[in-house]
């Protein structure tokens, strides 16, 4: 069955839909009527993808106006007989067609302060850990770094506060890390400070587009708000810190 | 010189996957400078889709395990063509590299007493592989890449290497373009590690993504390295085939580890009618032995299903030809079944299975909890590569090395499930220490302007055809006659014919035409991966002309039958003087007595 694309096909911010048409078979994704459309009709037509199974989050976009996966979008969960718009990521620079800069993201990764261990248990060096502290990290490690969640933050797309707001994927990254059962590091001062966790108004938008359904706000933000409140704005702590400084 | 962007590190590495990320850590932390250049973005690399897990004897789960057991397990699988140097290694190496991954952060599933815990898997004689859920590859690439970030690694992402420089006999370095800017880069090194993975995309069904076009492999023979064991590519038993879009993702071993069977259409467990004589004494006798063994029960057998991947392949490829397989051309694999057997199955699937149960809901409409998938067998992994000291994992050129799936020797003529984890990081540790050390003893060489702009010059010329081949049609045409002529059955009139075909193809390549700019041109980049795919096609098909014989994952309908003789070399494949690929037969050296020894008492 013939289907209408309205592709975004441009360069750095400039740019406009264009249509193809391409036949669409059962059990297709977006991101094969994307290939095909490619391999056929648009040979330079940037995408970035990998593979093409939900696991290495490459293939972000905008399809019908919502941040997915193109390849774990079915073109039966969309409309039938009606166009599908297919756009970048609206809260990265552009590159070109559907590829975005997502370079930032890295770089906010690097100033997190990474894992370090306590010492360990066992005199082999190793580490005895209950299966249920490895479960309660696991739904934050399932992260593919597909970034739709930073797509989606009204913070990062409207208001563009990339430099004071690491996003809902860094929060649950440190998230995390807080919550590694063998991790001896403190991140708190610095999720309130430079991460900039106070930006963050719940809105769960982030929790919607995750593919791999991470409860992003309930599990991961919220917790971390709660604690920066305990460290920071509890009042018997306020006066103990006065006094040993 | 033209304009290219210019770098310097003491080691180079190339590839970001689990190899290239462990020796990039390794040669930092040796102080040199290190720079890697990857494909895609950094934490996308095929190390992402691993699903099962690292397989390491630490004896967590059955206290027989040990390094030996290992040892003898990988020397089994790959049919005794492995180097055993490299097998004693890994197999003696692989705990720590795995204690060592846990020390930076990665987390494993725990035995009761709190320790990491192993699943069992094809070919392993104990539960060996340390894992979490059905996601170990995103576990330990993550882990990496974050310890990477913070060591001062230099990464170009989203660059390829389009060919490697030399000095002489040694390596100086390597030319690529990144793909935002099409722009040339110029990467000078006193060491470069190929850590590229594999060839998957050289086949219409595959479960490599669009990266994996044998880089590493053809950059090594182009420089003049020896390459080794071409003719063995594993295919996976287990990959979706239906619908027709998602044919080839890759289904984990860990279903069938997790106790799912293998069913024809007549609802017969096929695998029960042909056990190999090798493996005969360690396979159970019936249905509820196997079922006892997926459990924990020490004394019991494996069940058939995780037999080796090569015989399970076959086996899938006679029930379909045979009218026994499903609708859609593949076999059933059930894990729903279990429903009999555990209360809370369906919870039980979920939580050792997710990313599994996730893939068939959302791509197939198929809940595995509750109904049996129908899978076939995808291309999967490449056991050939560079050929490799086993030690240093130098090449044969000095300056060189490699390690992971682009070097060949550790999984001989199959490779066991597990085993491809553990082996990036043992050789990936190795590979970076030795290229550091290199480093340090040689320094750099110069590089020949001559030579970048040659490359240059072969990179831009489909820009400037009028009109030509398309670069998507010729790669789909390569695919269709690796898979249909060159695939897991073989025959000596089928591979004369592919040979015929790509030497018509390759032509036909030397015509490509790219339209657009050099800006993020995937078309582009298709064109100038066809290269690389052809010499690696090609290094395929003649070796597995030259192997009359079946063995491991290369399987001869001309000849069908092991042949002892065959077993007492290596194919190694290399460029000849006047450009034309040589396949010469290299003896595998006698193995110690003590590793015979270690051999004849785990059999």
């Amino acid at each position: 069955m013939s289907t209408t694309f309205q592709i975004w096909r441009g360069d750095k911010g400039s740019g406009a839909f264009k249509e193809y048409q391409t036949d669409v078979a059962e059990g297709m994704v977006v991101l094969d009527a994307v290939l095909q459309i490619q391999a056929e009709q648009a040979f330079d037509l940037a995408v970035r993808w990998n593979c093409k199974a939900g696991k290495c989050g490459s293939c972000s976009a905008e399809v019908n106006g919502q941040p997915r996966l193109m390849c774990m979008t079915r073109m039966n969960q969309l409309p039938a007989g009606e166009a599908v718009t297919i756009e970048p990521m609206r809260a990265f620079p552009h590159i070109r067609d559907l590829v975005t800069d997502v370079s930032w993201n890295f770089a906010v990764k690097k100033r997190i302060t990474p894992f370090t261990p306590r010492p360990p248990d066992a005199p082999d060096g190793t580490w005895r850990i209950a299966q249920e502290d490895v479960d309660r990290v696991q739904e934050f490690r399932k992260c593919i770094e597909c970034f739709l969640c930073q797509d989606v933050c009204h913070v990062l797309r409207d208001h563009r506060l990339h430099d004071r707001f690491v996003g809902p994927r860094f929060l649950i990254y440190a998230a995390a890390l807080e919550m590694h059962p063998l991790d001896n590091e403190n991140r708190i001062a610095d999720l309130r400070e430079a991460g900039g966790i106070g930006y963050c108004n719940i809105t769960k938008c982030c929790t919607k587009v995750c593919p791999e359904s991470i409860t992003i706000t309930d599990n991961g933000i919220i917790p971390l708000k709660e604690r920066v409140v305990d460290e920071f704005y509890d009042p018997v702590r306020k006066l103990l810190r006065v006094f040993r400084s | 010189m033209a304009a290219a962007d210019t770098h310097e590190h003491d080691v180079l590495i190339v590839g970001a996957g689990g190899a290239g990320l462990r020796a990039a850590i390794e040669a930092s932390a040796a102080g040199v400078s290190v720079g890697v250049v990857c494909k895609s973005l950094l934490g996308k690399a095929h190390t992402v889709m691993a699903e099962g897990g690292i397989a390491a004897a630490l004896a967590n789960v059955d206290d027989r395990d040990g390094w030996q057991v290992h040892f003898a397990d990988t020397m089994r699988g790959g049919q005794y063509l492995n180097d055993w140097r490299m097998a004693e290694l890994h197999a003696k190496e692989a705990p720590a590299r795995v204690r060592e991954l846990e020390a930076w952060g990665a987390l494993f599933d725990r035995t009761k007493d709190g320790r990491i815990l192993q699943r069992n898997f094809g070919g392993h004689k104990y539960p060996r592989l340390a894992h979490v859920g059905d996601r170990t590859g995103l576990e330990m690439i993550r882990t990496l890449q974050d310890r990477g970030v913070h060591r001062g690694i230099t990464f170009y992402m989203e660059c390829t290497v389009l060919k490697l420089l030399k000095h002489g006999d040694r390596v100086t370095g390597a030319f690529g373009y990144d793909r935002e800017r099409g722009r040339f880069h110029l990467f000078k090194a006193k060491a470069v590690v190929l850590a590229t993975g594999g060839i998957g995309r050289a086949f219409r069904i595959t479960s490599n993504s669009w990266e994996y076009t044998g880089d590493g492999h053809a950059l090594a023979y182009e420089a003049g390295a020896e390459l080794k064991d071409m003719e063995f590519v594993q295919f996976h038993p287990t990959g979706m085939i239906w619908p027709p879009s998602v044919r080839g993702i890759l289904v984990t071993e860990a279903v069938r580890g997790e106790g799912g069977i293998l069913v024809n259409n007549q609802g017969r467990r096929f695998m029960f009618d042909d056990i190999p004589e090798l493996y005969r004494t360690q396979t159970a006798d019936s249905e509820e032995e196997g079922w006892r063994y997926t459990q924990g029960d020490k004394s019991a057998r494996r069940p058939p299903e995780l037999l080796t991947r090569d015989h399970l392949a076959r086996c899938i490829v006679r029930e379909i030809k045979e009218g026994r397989g499903s609708p859609h051309g593949g076999v059933y694999l059930d894990i729903s079944w279990i429903r009999e057997r555990l209360p809370h199955a369906e919870e039980h699937i979920k939580k050792k299975l997710p990313s599994m149960y996730h893939q068939f809901k959302q791509l197939a409409d198929i809940d595995i909890t509750k109904e049996p998938m129908e899978i076939g067998p995808t291309t999967h992994y490449m056991m050939g590569g560079v050929l490799v000291d086993a030690d240093t994992q130098m090449s044969t050129v000095p300056g060189l090395f490699a390690a992971g799936e682009c070097a060949a020797g550790l999984h001989g003529a199959n490779r066991l499930g597990g085993n491809s984890l553990s082996d990036l990081l043992v050789f990936g540790q190795r590979a970076g220490q030795y290229a550091a050390q290199f480093a340090n003893e040689y320094g750099g060489a110069p590089v020949d302007p001559d030579e970048v702009e040659a490359i240059e010059r072969a990179a831009l010329a489909p820009f400037a055809r009028d009109g030509g081949e398309n670069p998507y049609q010729i790669h789909h045409e390569l695919q269709d006659r690796m898979q249909d002529l060159v695939g897991i059955v073989r025959t000596e009139r089928e591979m004369t014919q592919a040979l015929e075909g790509l030497h018509e193809l390759r032509a036909r390549a030397g015509r490509v035409h790219v339209a657009g700019n050099r800006e993020y041109n995937t078309g582009w980049h298709t064109a100038l991966d066809l290269g690389h795919m052809f010499s690696v096609s090609e290094a395929i098909t003649r070796a597995a002309l030259e192997r009359k014989e079946s063995r491991g994952a290369h399987f001869r309908e001309d000849f069908p039958r092991k042949d002892d003789a065959f077993g007492q070399f290596n194919l190694v494949v290399r460029k000849k003087a006047d450009q034309t690929m040589d396949i010469v037969r290299r003896p595998i050296p006698e193995m110690p007595a003590e590793l015979q020894r270690v051999i004849k008492e785990q059999s």
